[in-house]
């Protein structure tokens, strides 16, 4: 206790494992300490495990193995409505039978709290929303970002240290969504409060989060603020997760001084920044991001470039989408800025396209 | 167009100005369709066929219901007033009766008792008579004994005058001779070219012209039996000799004033009739009134011409008063004596009861519901089933089953010695009291608040209660905050499901409610199979259909019926 306190430590997941069936692990093997005030988010596919953490967090699992603690305390034996953490359900969960204004002060009048004060904690949370005009209403009378407004002024009301969101945004359409994003991240921080955050949506997960842990297959593949996760990725699950991402198949055959030379599997030979490869005669995935990818470039004498045919060509506004084969792989795609000085490429033509070594990275395979 | 045309500038050719007019008078008018009807006729011919097409969909069940269920429940209702029966089978006698003070203590004029004669003579002839007796019977007993016995003895009456015309002259012996006198030439003539033993029907009696002003009521009574021979018993009028009562009928027209027209009249018969009214004031007279009474005394007591007199009207609340425990006296509706009341006593009971029925529906029901909606689908189904079973059991089977269970030797109270918990002198009684109604009632309607219990709270989502937790509510706050008034609209709608059920419900109280568990619906079956006192059971049913409208509406009132759900 004396170490968590010391590392500032105000959620602590402690090698924890879950297991519905007895058979399987749903979670395994979770570590994952958050200072106070973090803003993090769990991003992953579906089954990768992050609700269900959520849901141990909360207290509506119990942990098969493993420690949950919370400012230094486990709670694995504390009640849901003891922890005292705040949650937003995916669905809103609004109380139909309440109206906004008694659905906001459930919270309090089970913690005993006195009318006068109520009222007041209870227009404060609507204000900090911008829903004071809907106290009388009925959830069912609102739409669905208002009534996402007042489960998240629910979830704030008692002051809770730490919020738990569950895919809060995830049935709104994208204009509100990326309103409430915004909105969501700046009280968090105004508030100065913990949250976790899960989502499925890594563009929600990359703008809202400090960091950001990437789940899959029960278990953490990077834990990582959103820049590091989106330019340095882990591992191939991450770099194929987030972002989008062009993946090439090769052998590791020279490893020296952070650069490493890979065969690909068609016979060209690139340069990469080693990440999780050790020795030469490995299998690796080489993955390199859209917009990194350069063509026609002047990048020097040593280093490598690839003959690309254009395949097709995409018109997107603020960017052009170029599909390419390279090294036999048909969807190579490179993202160029529509510049005026641009050039679109024609499909069928042939260029020559590379990039610096170091956005190149030679991941597992 | 010139109507159109302003009339101010009074030009007789039309104008530019003049088409904007046309313009805007079509534009005010009703809107068109393409072809120049306006657009609202064209609409609703154009649904109409839609509604036809509907309505000829649902027409067979429409039909089915209207025929088998909604008809015989309107017929059935309007017996608890309909009260024909004394009006149809005294038509005589009632309307004299109205005239008769019924607090005067005293039977009525001499003249009612001739009507009541001539009405029982022929209501014997009809066999009406016991039916009436049978319907007085419910109001005063004895009627029924009374009527059946001046129906067998009415007969002898009319004989005395019988007797002396055919002593007077045998020609009133014979029935043809009644026929020539009687009936008209043209039917005498059909008459005599009728062959009985042909197809062809017996050509209807019609009465001789004027024979009605010369003697009326010997036509009115002769065309009555004239009727009823050729009609009801469908034998040959040229065979039959009258009843005696025609001769009475006789006897007091030749009494009467018709004797002085006598003199004018040249038809059949006119000479008998002229000496016939000569002899009719040394004829021996029948006391109308002496002869019922030797019948039975009873015919004297003015309350048996009461019990007549009230009910003669076509329409009584007799059954409703009675229904309530009341009854008609000459000074209007009064509570029946103490000994008497039953039905107050018995619909409060088969309130009570439904209601703790209902309640213990809820309680039992309300576990297990929220057990089957929160088990994992496959569990739910099989659980379901088990809910459902005793639908597929013959409710007489599973009755008698819980006679077994809960008699004083059964299982229940052995298992209960044999635990120690009652001692074998003082065995629990279980049955043939409101106890074993309870038990058996709640048992068979339970699957009624389960089914809608469970499909109401399968719409309720987990996430309602994790959300009243993560906002710091105990287990019981959460249920009792927010799970609970969610559920309420399948506790409604399988509340009133089982009540309505239990109001009416007759087997299970019949078979394990011994005499203090029965309800109101045995009462009626008892009127409707046994007492056959159907106007009363009709009232009891009017009565119990209007107390189940107005608690429905109530309920509406207070719960809401819109928050009344049975599943979605």
């Amino acid at each position: 206790m004396a170490d968590t306190q010391k590392n500032g430590a105000f959620v602590e997941f402690d090698r924890v494992q879950k297991s519905y069936d007895g058979e399987t692990l749903v979670v395994k093997d979770l570590n994952l300490s958050m200072p106070k005030g973090e803003f993090l988010t769990m991003l992953g596919p579906s089954g990768s495990g992050k609700t269900t953490c959520l849901m141990m967090l909360a207290g509506f699992e119990t942990a098969t193995h493993g420690d949950i603690r919370l400012d230094g305390v486990s709670i694995n034996n504390i009640p849901p409505h003891k922890r005292g953490i705040g949650m937003v359900f995916q669905n809103y969960a609004l109380f139909p039978h309440m109206t906004v204004a008694e659905n906001l002060s459930f919270p309090l009048e089970v913690r005993r709290i006195s009318k006068s004060e109520r009222k007041e904690k209870v227009n404060r949370a609507l204000s900090m929303v911008q829903m004071q005009d809907f106290a009388g209403r009925r959830p069912t009378q609102l739409s669905g970002g208002q009534q996402q407004r007042i489960a998240l002024a629910r979830a704030l009301v008692f002051e809770p240290e730490l919020v738990l969101m569950d895919e809060p945004l995830g049935a709104l359409d994208k204009q509100l969504r990326e309103t409430l994003q915004f909105e969501i991240t700046n009280l968090a921080h105004e508030l100065g409060i913990t949250v976790v955050y899960v989502t499925h949506d890594q563009t929600e997960a990359l703008t809202m989060s400090d960091r950001v842990a990437v789940f899959d297959d029960g278990r953490i593949q990077q834990l990582a603020p959103p820049d590091k996760l989106y330019e340095e990725p882990e591992n191939s699950f991450v770099a194929q997760f987030i972002g989008e991402n062009n993946t090439l198949d090769g052998v590791v055959q020279e490893i020296s001084d952070g650069i490493c030379v890979v065969k690909l599997d068609s016979g060209e030979v690139i340069d990469a920044k080693p990440v999780n490869v050790s020795k030469v005669g490995e299998r690796t995935r080489v993955s390199i991001r859209p917009e990194r990818v350069e063509i026609n470039p002047q990048l020097g004498e040593n280093a490598h470039t690839l003959k690309a045919e254009v395949l097709e060509f995409i018109y997107m506004g603020d960017v052009f989408r170029t599909r390419l084969r390279v090294a036999g792989v048909d969807d190579f795609v490179v993202k160029t800025r529509n510049r005026a000085d641009q050039v679109r490429l024609e499909p069928g033509s042939h260029v020559q396209i590379g990039w610096l070594p170091e956005d190149c990275r030679a991941l597992d395979a | 167009m010139t109507d159109v045309t302003d009339a101010t500038t009074a030009k007789s050719a039309p104008t530019p100005d003049d088409g904007i007019r046309i313009a805007d008078a079509e534009a005010s008018g009703p809107v068109l369709a393409a072809d120049g009807t306006p657009l609202k006729r064209s609409l609703s011919r154009a649904l109409r066929m839609q509604k036809l097409r509907a309505l000829a969909l649902i027409a067979p069940l429409l039909i089915f219901v209207l025929i088998t269920f909604i008809a015989p429940i309107a017929d059935m209702l309007f017996r608890s007033v309909e009260n024909d029966v004394v009006a149809e089978t005294l038509p005589r006698t009632t309307p004299m009766l109205a005239e008769w003070d019924a607090d005067s203590g005293t039977p009525p004029d001499p003249a009612v008792f001739k009507a009541l004669y001539q009405d029982i003579f022929f209501a014997a002839e009809r066999k009406q008579h016991t039916v009436l007796g049978g319907r007085l019977n419910y109001e005063m007993t004895g009627m029924s004994s009374l009527f059946r016995k001046s129906g067998r003895k009415v007969e002898d009456m009319g004989e005395v005058y019988q007797d002396q015309f055919e002593d007077l002259n045998e020609f009133w012996e014979e029935g043809e001779n009644w026929n020539a006198l009687m009936g008209s030439d043209e039917w005498n003539a059909e008459m005599a070219a009728w062959d009985p033993k042909g197809d062809a029907r017996q050509p209807r009696f019609e009465l001789r012209d004027g024979i009605e002003e010369l003697l009326p009521q010997t036509s009115e009574t002769f065309s009555a039996y004239a009727k009823f021979i050729q009609t009801v018993d469908e034998d040959n009028l040229a065979k039959e000799d009258p009843w005696a009562i025609v001769y009475s009928a006789l006897y007091d027209d030749l009494t009467g004033p018709a004797a002085a027209r006598l003199n004018d009249y040249s038809g059949p018969a006119a000479e008998e009739l002229r000496a016939a009214a000569a002899a009719v004031d040394t004829f021996e007279t029948v006391d109308y009134v002496a002869a019922f009474q030797d019948i039975d005394k009873d015919w004297t007591d003015p309350e048996v011409w009461q019990t007549i007199k009230t009910y003669s009207p076509r329409f009584t609340n007799g059954y409703f008063l009675n229904a309530i425990d009341m009854q008609k006296s000459p000074d209007g509706p009064e509570m029946r004596p103490e000994n008497q009341q039953i039905y107050i006593k018995l619909f409060w009971r088969t309130l009570v009861m439904s209601l703790t029925i209902t309640a213990s529906c809820i309680l039992l029901g309300y576990p297990v519901a929220w057990i089957l909606a929160n088990l994992p689908a496959r569990t739910a189904n099989l659980l379901m089933i088990l809910v459902l079973l005793p639908f597929w059991t013959s409710l007489l089977v599973r009755t008698s089953a819980w006679k077994v269970m809960l008699q004083q030797q059964g299982v229940i109270n052995d298992t209960l010695v044999w635990l120690g918990l009652v001692d074998t002198m003082d065995r629990l009684v279980l049955i043939n009291n409101q106890t074993g109604t309870i038990i058996a009632m709640t048992h068979i309607l339970l699957p009624f608040m389960i089914l809608p219990l469970y499909s109401v709270m399968q719409t309720i989502p987990p996430s309602y209660l994790r959300a009243a937790k993560s906002l710091g509510a105990t287990n019981w706050t959460a249920f009792w905050r927010v799970y609970f008034p969610q559920s309420v609209p399948g506790i409604g709608a399988g509340s009133i499901l089982v009540f309505i059920l239990a109001i009416g419900y007759y087997i299970t109280p019949e078979i394990v409610g011994g005499t203090s568990g029965i309800f109101i619906s045995n009462r009626i079956a008892y009127h409707i199979s046994q007492s056959l006192n159907w106007g009363l059971a009709a009232a009891l049913g009017t009565i119990l259909l209007a107390a189940v409208l107005l608690l429905y509406y109530a309920y509406d009132k207070i719960v809401g019926i819109d928050n009344v759900k049975l599943g979605g």
